[in-house]
This record gives C-alpha cells, sequence and structure tokens, in this order.
C-alpha cells in the first residue's frame, strides 16, 4: 500500500495513476473474485472434477487467453464497489489468478513490484531504434542511413577513444605473459605486477574480497582525500560495486523499510535518473518528487524540498534525500552554498544523504566546479560532520573514461552505524565480488600516472583532449537548440547531457494522447522515424505537468553532433508547422 | 472512471495549496531555522540503524564468506605482522575459487581478452591468428568497437548466439533460440533475477520456493532477502545425496498449507554435495514440476565437473524435449551457467547465462526490462562467456593447447576429487560420500556429546565451533554444514578439492589428526 500512497501524491501522478488504474482494471476483477471465492471454489469454475489440490494444468492449456480469463471471472463477480480497496488486497490475490492457465508465471502472478519498473533510458524507443537498424542493414530504405543513439552516456560507442594507459594495464594483467614484452611502459607493468599481486593466485579470475581488493579500496581513499583537500578517507568505509548503479539500488534497499504510512519514502530530484524511480518501484518504497528550478538553470531550493517532505510525511516516513551532482540529466552543477543548505536541511530532518556524484569531473561552464558533499559536510564542521549520513557514489562509466561496458564504481559511507555496516557487508558478499577487470580500471582511475611516470604525457593528453571535447560540445549544444524556436535549453554546466524544454503544438498533444502515448514520446518516435535521431523523452524522467522535454547526450563527434542538431532544428519546425 | 483518481486529484488540490502555504511559512521562518536545527541536531540518532533497517536483509546468511572467513582473513593479517601460529598460512577450503587455489587460466581465454582489452595488440605476431580472429568479432560487436560501451542488456548478441550454438551441440540438436538467452553477472545474478520475477503474493499465497538441504547458501540469501517462503526437500545423504521424489512431494504438501509453492531449485551436479543426477532422476524430477505446477530452476554451471565412473551430466533441457511436446511445450525451465567453474575457474569475471524455456512472453518483456534497468553485464566476462561457448576448433592453431590445459585441468579434478574422498574415508567419525562432480566434499563428522553441549554454550552450531577450532589450529577454513543446512542431528562441513594436489593431502591428513585430537579431547 505504500506504493500506492505515494504515487497517490507524486505530484505530476494524477494521469499516471488513471492510466495505471485503466490497466488494472481486468486484473482487479479478477482479484476481486478471488477475494470472494476459496480456492476449491475457484478451482471448481475451472476445473471439473478437481483432482488433486495442486493438479490442474493439464486440462488447461495455452489456448485460454487473458482477455477469456477477464471475461469469465467477471461473470462470477459482482463489480467492484471500490477500486482502491481491490487494488490493495488484489495484491494478494494474483498468486491464485493462474488457476486455469498452463504458465505458472505469468504477467498476473510475477512480482508485482518488478511490474511497475520503468526504465526509460532503454525503454522502447530505444527497442524501435535497435529495429530501425536491422531494418537498415536489410536494406529497407529509410529516409536516413544511419540510426544515431543519443540516448544514452555511451561514450566509446560515440567514438570516444579509451585511455592508453588504462588499456595497457588491464591487457598486462588479463595475460601477464605480456609483462616480458617491452611494447609496454614500466609503469604499465609496474602496476598490473601491484594489482595482480592482490589477487587470489595473481590471477584477474580469482573471487576478490566482497568489498573489492584492499589495495584498490586503499587508492580510492586516497584519491578521495586527495580530491576533497585532505579530509581523511578510510578504506574500510569504501565498497567498490558494480557500476554505480549497483551501489545505490544495494544503499536502497538496506534503508528500505515499514509498511503502509511508515513505509520508508525517498526523496528524488524531478527530472530524475530513472535508475532511481526503478529501484524505487522495486523495493515498493514511496517516490518523493522534489522539483528542480528549470527557470534558474536547474537549480535545487531548500523551499521546495521541505514542501515535498512536508506533504509526504503524510503518508510514509521520508528518509532518504537523493542528489545527482552534476545533474543527470538536467546537467546543472550544485554551488557549495546550496550543498550546504541541502546538508544543512537533511541534518534537521533527519535524512540521510545519498550523492551521485558520478559526473565529477565532467564540469565545463565557467564559475561552475565540483564540491563533493563529503568535501562540504567535513568543513561545516563536526556538528554536521560527527552526525550527517551520507553515501557517494562515483564510478568508471563517465567523466573521461567514459569505461561503460566495465561495470566498475565505489561508494563511500559517512557515518554508518557500525551494525548497519556489517550487514551491508553480509549483503554484498551474497553477490560474492563485483567484477574484477572493473576493480582494476577502478585502480587506474584513482591512481593514475604520476608527472614522473612514462604514461604520463600521453595519459594527461588523452583526459584533456577528451574533457575539452566534451565542453565545446556542451556549448555548441546549448547554443544551436537555443536559436531554434519553440526550444529552450539551459546551458549544460556539467555531465553529458542537455534537457532541453521544447513547445508543442496542442494538436500534437491531442494525437498523442489518442494513441495514448505521452506527448513528448509522439515526439521523439517522430523524429526517430523520420531521422533515425534517438533521444528519450522528458517523460521518461519526470517533468513539470504540461511541459515537455527531451533528454540528449552531448556525445557524438562534434562533426556529427552538428549535422544532429541541425536535423532536430529542421525537424522540430516541420512538426510545429505540421500539427499548428 | 476509477474512484481513486478522483480521492487523489482532491488530495493534489489539499496538498498544492498546503504547500503554497508552506513557501510563505518558510520564508518566515527563516530567522527561527536555526534554533530548531541546533535543537533537531542535538537529538538526532541515526537514520539508518539495525532497528530501522530493511529487515529481510537481517535474515539473509551467506556462510561462504561468513564470521569463519572473516577469522581465517583477520588471522592471516596476523601472521603477516609476525604472530606465531601453530601453522605458517591459511588455506581457504572454504570457496570454489579456482585460481585462487593456483588452477592457471586458460592461456586462449586471456589472450582473447588481452587483444579486446588494447587491440593494438592485433597487430603482434606473438598472438595466434584464431586468438585474433575472436578478438575482433567481439570487438565488433561492441559499440566503437571497444569493450568500454555498453551492450544490449540482453548481452551482445553474437554472445547469445554463440551460446545457443553451444547448447545446441551440449544438447545433441534440441534447437536454442538466442532469444531466450540472458547473460549475466554470474550465475548468482541470473538466479536472483529470476526468484525476484517468481516472487508474489502476500501471507498464504507467498510463493514458495522448493531448494534441497544440504543447498548452496544463494538460494536462501535470496529467499530471504525477497521475503519468499523458503520449501526444504531434504537429500538422501544415504543414497549418495540423491533426491527422492516422495521426498519432494513431502516437501510440497507440508508447505501448500502455509504458501504458494511456485518453483522448484535443483543444483546438479550438486554444491555442496557433490552428486550428480541420473536422466531418470532429472526425468522424475520434471515429471514432479509438471504435475504440480512448478516453474523449475536448474543450476548447472558444474556442467562439465562431472568426475565418477558411469556419471555422466544430463542437462534438464535435454532431458525435457526428450521427454516429448507434452513436456517441452509446457513445462517451465531456467537453467543457469558461468565461466566461474568447470575448467574456466575465471570468478573474478562475474560472467555467466540463463536460458529461459517456456517463458511466458509477457514475462519475458518484463524480464528484459528488469535487466536493462542495471544496463548490461560486465563486458568483460561476456567476451569470455563467447570464448568458452566458441572455443577452439580442431585445426585452430590454438585447440591443441587449449585441449591440453582442459584436459589437464579436469584430470587433476577428478584425481583430487577421488583423494578427498579416500583419504577422508579412513578416518574414524568422518563418513564421505563420493565426490562425483562438482568441486566440493560434504563429509558427515561424528562430534562427541561433549563438544556438542560446549558449543551450545557458547551459542555456537556444534559443527561452528568445530571449523573454528580447525581454523585456529590448523590454519584450515572450511564452511560448518550448518551453513548449507543438514538434517537436525548431523553434522558437515563443506571442503572444496581445489587446493594443489600435494597441498590437499597436506590438507587432508591435517584434518585427519585434528579430527582424531577433537574427538580424544571431549571424549
Amino acid at each position: 500500500m505504500g506504493f500506492f500512497c505515494g504515487t497517490l501524491l507524486g505530484r505530476q501522478t494524477a494521469s499516471a495513476v488513471q492510466s495505471w488504474c485503466a490497466r488494472s482494471t481486468r486484473l482487479l476483477r479478477l482479484k476481486d473474485f478471488h477475494n470472494r471465492c476459496s480456492r476449491e471454489e475457484r478451482e471448481a469454475c475451472f476445473l471439473q472434477p478437481p483432482t488433486h489440490p495442486r493438479a490442474h494444468t493439464h486440462t488447461h492449456t495455452h489456448t485460454h487467453t487473458h482477455t477469456h480469463t477477464h471475461t469469465h471471472t467477471h461473470t462470477h463477480t459482482p463489480p467492484t464497489t471500490s477500486a482502491a480497496v481491490s487494488i490493495e488486497e488484489g495484491e494478494e490475490m494474483t498468486e491464485n489468478s493462474v488457476v486455469h492457465r498452463g504458465k505458472v508465471l505469468t504477467l498476473g502472478t510475477m512480482n508485482p513490484s518488478v511490474k511497475r519498473v520503468e526504465y526509460a533510458v532503454r525503454g522502447p524507443i530505444v527497442q524501435r531504434a535497435v529495429q530501425l537498424e536491422q531494418e537498415l542493414k536489410q536494406g529497407i530504405q529509410k529516409p536516413f542511413t544511419e540510426v544515431i543513439k543519443a540516448n544514452i552516456g555511451d561514450c566509446h560507442a560515440m567514438g570516444q577513444q579509451p585511455i592508453t594507459f588504462f588499456r595497457q594495464v588491464l591487457a598486462l594483467c588479463c595475460y601477464p605473459d605480456l609483462l616480458e614484452d617491452n611494447r609496454f611502459p614500466e609503469d604499465t607493468k609496474t602496476r598490473a605486477r601491484r594489482i595482480l599481486q592482490a589477487c587470489g593466485g595473481g590471477s584477474l579470475g580469482s573471487y576478490s574480497a566482497s568489498q573489492g581488493i584492499e589495495i584498490v579500496r586503499q587508492d580510492v581513499a586516497r584519491y578521495i582525500e586527495k580530491r576533497d583537500g585532505g579530509i581523511p578517507c578510510n578504506p574500510d568505509n569504501i565498497y567498490l560495486t558494480t557500476g554505480a548503479s549497483d551501489g545505490i539500488t544495494t544503499m536502497l534497499k538496506l534503508l528500505v523499510s515499514g509498511e503502509g504510512s511508515s513505509r520508508t519514502g525517498v526523496m528524488i530530484s524531478i527530472p530524475q535518473y530513472p535508475l532511481y524511480s526503478a529501484a524505487l518501484a522495486e523495493l515498493s518504497a514511496v517516490q518523493i518528487s522534489y522539483y528542480l528550478d528549470e527557470e534558474n538553470c536547474w537549480s535545487l531550493a531548500v523551499g521546495e524540498l521541505q514542501h515535498a517532505l512536508e506533504a509526504a510525511r503524510q503518508y510514509c516516513r521520508p528518509r532518504v534525500l537523493c542528489i545527482i551532482n552534476p545533474g543527470n540529466p538536467t546537467g546543472q552543477v550544485q554551488s557549495r552554498q546550496c550543498i550546504e543548505d541541502v546538508i544543512k536541511f537533511a541534518a534537521e530532518q533527519n535524512l540521510f544523504l545519498m550523492a551521485d556524484e558520478v559526473y565529477q569531473d565532467n564540469v565545463y561552464a565557467d564559475g561552475c566546479r565540483f564540491h563533493s558533499f563529503k568535501k562540504v559536510l567535513f568543513e561545516m564542521g563536526s556538528k554536521y560532520s560527527d552526525q550527517v549520513e551520507l553515501v557517494s557514489f562515483h564510478s568508471t562509466s563517465k567523466c573521461y573514461m567514459g569505461e561503460c561496458g566495465f561495470r566498475a564504481g565505489y561508494m563511500e559511507v559517512v557515518n554508518m552505524d557500525p551494525e548497519v555496516k556489517v550487514q551491508l557487508t553480509k549483503l554484498v558478499s551474497v553477490r560474492l565480488c563485483p567484477p574484477v577487470p572493473g576493480q582494476v580500471l577502478l585502480d587506474l582511475v584513482v591512481n593514475p600516472p604520476l608527472p614522473e611516470e612514462p604514461s604520463y604525457r600521453t595519459f594527461f593528453e588523452e583526459r584533456s583532449a577528451t574533457l575539452a571535447m566534451l565542453a565545446e560540445k556542451a556549448r555548441m549544444t546549448q547554443q544551436i537548440l537555443n536559436e531554434v524556436p519553440g526550444i529552450t535549453c539551459n546551458p549544460v554546466q556539467g555531465a553529458m547531457y542537455t534537457f532541453p524544454r521544447i513547445q508543442l503544438p496542442p494538436k500534437a498533444i491531442a494525437q498523442a494522447k489518442e494513441k495514448g502515448q505521452a506527448p513528448d514520446m509522439f515526439y521523439c518516435m517522430k523524429l526517430l522515424e523520420e531521422t533515425g535521431i534517438c533521444l528519450v523523452p522528458g517523460s521518461g524522467f519526470g517533468q513539470r505537468d504540461g511541459t515537455y522535454h527531451f533528454r540528449m547526450t552531448i556525445l557524438p563527434p562534434t562533426d556529427k553532433l552538428k549535422i544532429v542538431l541541425a536535423k532536430i532544428k529542421e525537424f522540430h519546425q516541420s512538426f510545429t508547422e505540421q500539427y499548428s | 472512471q476509477c474512484p481513486v483518481v478522483h480521492g487523489k486529484e482532491a488530495v493534489w488540490a489539499t496538498t498544492r495549496n498546503l504547500m503554497k502555504s508552506c513557501w510563505l511559512l518558510g520564508y518566515l521562518g527563516l530567522a527561527r531555522r536555526e534554533m530548531a536545527e541546533n535543537e533537531a541536531l542535538s537529538r538526532r540518532q541515526k537514520v539508518l540503524t539495525i532497528d530501522t533497517m530493511n529487515a529481510n536483509i537481517k535474515k539473509v546468511e551467506y556462510a561462504v564468506r561468513g564470521p569463519i572467513v572473516q577469522r581465517a582473513v583477520q588471522i592471516e593479517k596476523e601472521l603477516k605482522e609476525g604472530v606465531k601460529k601453530p601453522f605458517n598460512e591459511v588455506i581457504k577450503a572454504n570457496i570454489g575459487d579456482a585460481h585462487a587455489m593456483g588452477q592457471r587460466p586458460v592461456t586462449f581465454f586471456r589472450q582473447v581478452l588481452a587483444l579486446c582489452s588494447y587491440p593494438e595488440l592485433l597487430d603482434d605476431d606473438k598472438f595466434p591468428e584464431d586468438t585474433k580472429y575472436r578478438a575482433q568479432r567481439i570487438l565488433k560487436a561492441c559499440g566503437g568497437s571497444s569493450i568500454g560501451a555498453y551492450t544490449a542488456s540482453q548481452g551482445i548478441e553474437c554472445v547469445r548466439q554463440d551460446v545457443s550454438r553451444y547448447i545446441e551441440r551440449r544438447d545433441g540438436g534440441v534447437p536454442c533460440d538466442p532469444d531466450n538467452i540472458y547473460l549475466t553477472t554470474g550465475a548468482s545474478d541470473g538466479i536472483v533475477t529470476m526468484l525476484k520475477l517468481l516472487t508474489a503474493g502476500e501471507g498464504r499465497t507467498r510463493t514458495g520456493v522448493m531448494i534441497p538441504i544440504p543447498q548452496y547458501p544463494l538460494y536462501s540469501a535470496a529467499i530471504a532477502e525477497l521475503g519468499a517462503v523458503q520449501l526444504n526437500y531434504y537429500l538422501d545423504e544415504d543414497k549418495c545425496w540423491g533426491l527422492d521424489i516422495s521426498e519432494l512431494q513431502r516437501s510440497l504438501q507440508a508447505a501448500s498449507k502455509h504458501c504458494n509453492p511456485r518453483v522448484l531449485c535443483i543444483i546438479n551436479p550438486g554444491n555442496p554435495t557433490g552428486q550428480v543426477q541420473s536422466r531418470e532422476r532429472i526425468e522424475d524430477v520434471i515429471r514432479f514440476a509438471a504435475k504440480e505446477r512448478l516453474f523449475l530452476m536448474a543450476d548447472e554451471v558444474y556442467q562439465d565437473n562431472v568426475y565418477a565412473e558411469g556419471c555422466k551430466f544430463y542437462s534438464f533441457k535435454k532431458v525435457l524435449y526428450e521427454m516429448g511436446p507434452e513436456y517441452f511445450n509446457t513445462v517451465e525451465l531456467a537453467s543457469f551457467h558461468s565461466t566461474s567453474k568447470c575448467y574456466m575457474g575465471e570468478c573474478g569475471m562475474r560472467g555467466g547465462y540463463m536460458e529461459v524455456i517456456n517463458m511466458d512472453s509477457e514475462v519475458k518483456a518484463q524480464l528484459t526490462k528488469l535487466v536493462s534497468v542495471r544496463l548490461c553485464p560486465p563486458v568483460p566476462g561476456q567476451a569470455l562467456m563467447a570464448l568458452v561457448t566458441n572455443s577452439p576448433q580442431p585445426g585452430e592453431p590454438s585447440h591443441a593447447q587449449f585441449l591440453k590445459e582442459r584436459t589437464a585441468t579436469l584430470g587433476d579434478l577428478a584425481q583430487k576429487a577421488k583423494l578427498t574422498e579416500e583419504i577422508l574415508n579412513t578416518v574414524p567419525g568422518i563418513r564421505c560420500n563420493p565426490v562425483q562432480g562438482a568441486m566440493y566434499s560434504f563429509p558427515q563428522i561424528t562430534l562427541p556429546e561433549r563438544a556438542i553441549r560446549e558449543a551450545k554454550e557458547k551459542g555456537q552450531a556444534p559443527d561452528m565451533f568445530y571449523c573454528m577450532k580447525l581454523l585456529e589450529e590448523t590454519g584450515i577454513c572450511l564452511v560448518p554444514g550448518s551453513g548449507f543446512g543438514q538434517k537436525e542431528g548431523t553434522y558437515h562441513f563443506r571442503m572444496t578439492i581445489l587446493p594443489p594436489a600435494d597441498k590437499l593431502k597436506i590438507l587432508l591428513s591435517k584434518v585427519k589428526e585434528f579430527h582424531q585430537r577433537f574427538t580424544k579431547c571431549y571424549s
């Protein structure tokens, strides 16, 4: 029921609830039926005679479709009087709706929390993009020759080159016979040897400690200390993860408890990165949305946090505040002052802070700087730094590395209750360990070549070139999009995305609604079909009611990005014309 | 229209009004804020404590990396610091970690992985042509030709094709659709994902999951985390850990009163018990699952680890298909495999796959959506899975060495399986079934009454007490049987057969010595 209340009061969700209800109606009738009949009665409806309490499959095959099911059950059931009640009770009843069907696992009997999970970044639009790619390969004529996927922050797929130093050390670790080879600089060999020594049997193929290889955690701790101007970091507080997503999900898993109005509420920004809403749905936690201020460059106002929190207190127990800085999908970089305000707020309201800082090197705008939550927390004095519980996430997938495929990351927990920490360590041990190649990569990221080492120059040049290129593309994207009438775009201060607002003509909105699509999904789908450009509609991230956006990465190579932007411009104009 | 929605809109409007007034109050209250803040801080307790955390997580237990292993790590540190012990090395026979125990990685695999990591090596003539060909094929399937790109969430398509061809070959031509293959982050990931999909209902309708006892504790851990109901069926130790259908029946019947049993998990070859199921028994299990409408989960990660004469690995899928359309068109099955075991032992890469059979197409869409949230399995592990399922063929330059390495590793394991069983069975008070397959021995140990009493006084399981003492006195790290489950009043430990033969011999004789000493001491 916690989930339900959460949805109930989420700000933009009335319509979502409506469609959810519509979808569920069929199911509800079935559930209601189950509520009213005993198991025996239900079985009697479908199977005569019942042979064995559990033997009901073979007489009933897949030919019974869903529609059949529902009409059938409905005839045994008076119409429901309160949908709310039947939803609540129905959750308990889905289980037995398999009675007359062949399959054990169906949409009706599967985990209902999983059904509620949505992940737009790889949603229907991306599935269609993959289809289009296949159609192109088969020689089907399209108004474009190539699908450009600007939907996901996948740097290497967009042509960014891996850092040579990282890959050399990885090759050495995979195949240590290469240590004899003189094509590898000495510092790559030193690193590889050091890492292999820390692996069981000198092999990347051994399990590591579940928390991660100890020397890697030490290197991470030193990196954090350096980044934060000397604020101490204990390697015991570092947990290596399978990408930042893994860490975020694990922490939320620990934090979610209670039932009904004591169910854990988790505050997330809107627009958000949909991993958060997906994880919350899966855990049946209550999502508490706080809105970023688009007019003020997607900034965060503590007043808005306050409102969201107070409203949520009536139906759940808010315990967690998630912040993404630099922002995804919104690209803003938080000021030091704003971070301080957030920490004060969390302290006052007894909230556990989760800081998603995976874009910490991706800061482009003049006057903007990355401040880690940890650093600010410690600079606020022991009143805060002794108390506020914080976990911060980082990853090898973003920044200048872009090594998404390795699924590596870490989290640092600050002020975590020691008993809970034991539980966390136990929990991660069930999954044995994060992938070791990713742990190696993370070690190299936090312990890159030093100025006096042979790989330093190449490393430095490659890193600078990548970051400079991203900065240029961030500026270019903002500039070109803002030239288009009907598109307004905040500066991309950091991260890898722009999240421009698009003006859609009422006729387009109406048509989208007729098709049962979100208007910006309708827009993005048309864009994809006409130009081959794959973006993610704003509705997948959340946005204020009545506004429409899309998320686009700034990752395509400059010349391609220019073409993408020009095509979007053209498309937007023709779309606006068509529907005006 | 749904009445809830109207109700909601009303609440909505109130909320919005409330929020407006809060704005004003917020500004007025700025001055009061500082005071309130200090007050709040002074009575602040931790948000996340043992009492407020997710209660299901507290119930999770995972003995393979439990307290005994933590103590082993501590002792290792103490040894390094020069603390005197009655031994000079900790031997970790607690976990199936092949490379850590000295098993060598297969050269071919590592060469291709090195090429994929650093493609400039493709012009190096130290690498055989077939390794280059494999690397190029994998790289071509990666975005931007880099293993640093995300892949499809289900896994790289050409890898899934390799996997399906491998399964077809293994199963004598039974067809396999690459769309039914999901690459995973080790088999554990796949198992947890499937259990997550399957768990639903509340109270008496909550999903029940049947697992063998003794079991691999990933199962009990996942079930606890998901709040599903664990249903135990006992393997028959006296019949070489055989599976008895009447025991399945008993377990199911007992469970039907308090939950909705929907899943039957089988581990074959067995972990920790090392038995290999006969074809007939698999048929019986499938018939049982069909009759009782259970979703079958077959953990087959040890499929190449079969040592005993007369034993052979039969995949559940193959048997299912051979039982005819009545079964293969209906029984839902998920089978799991991994790069961590067999002759590969590449645990650190976290590679694996699952094949789903007869899965409802709507549920499959949900599964694909669910895995997409985690983006993709680690790409090096996917590459490795491709190599395992598409290994060098006769005629290719790497074939001879590949074959030699694989045969040596498997031969070695077979020898160690025999050695372990033989030596342990010479110890009075230790009784050990043949290690037909997998990587573990799970002998029963007879413990003196006094030891059991003393353990209970300390609040420890008697076999934990035994294993802890063994660790402190000999440096050998085993996992007590209580971590896997066992019939009440019996005691066991799990020991891997992985240490190199000479070390394994020392280890076994130390266990023997210890057991005799322990028995004497507590008699």
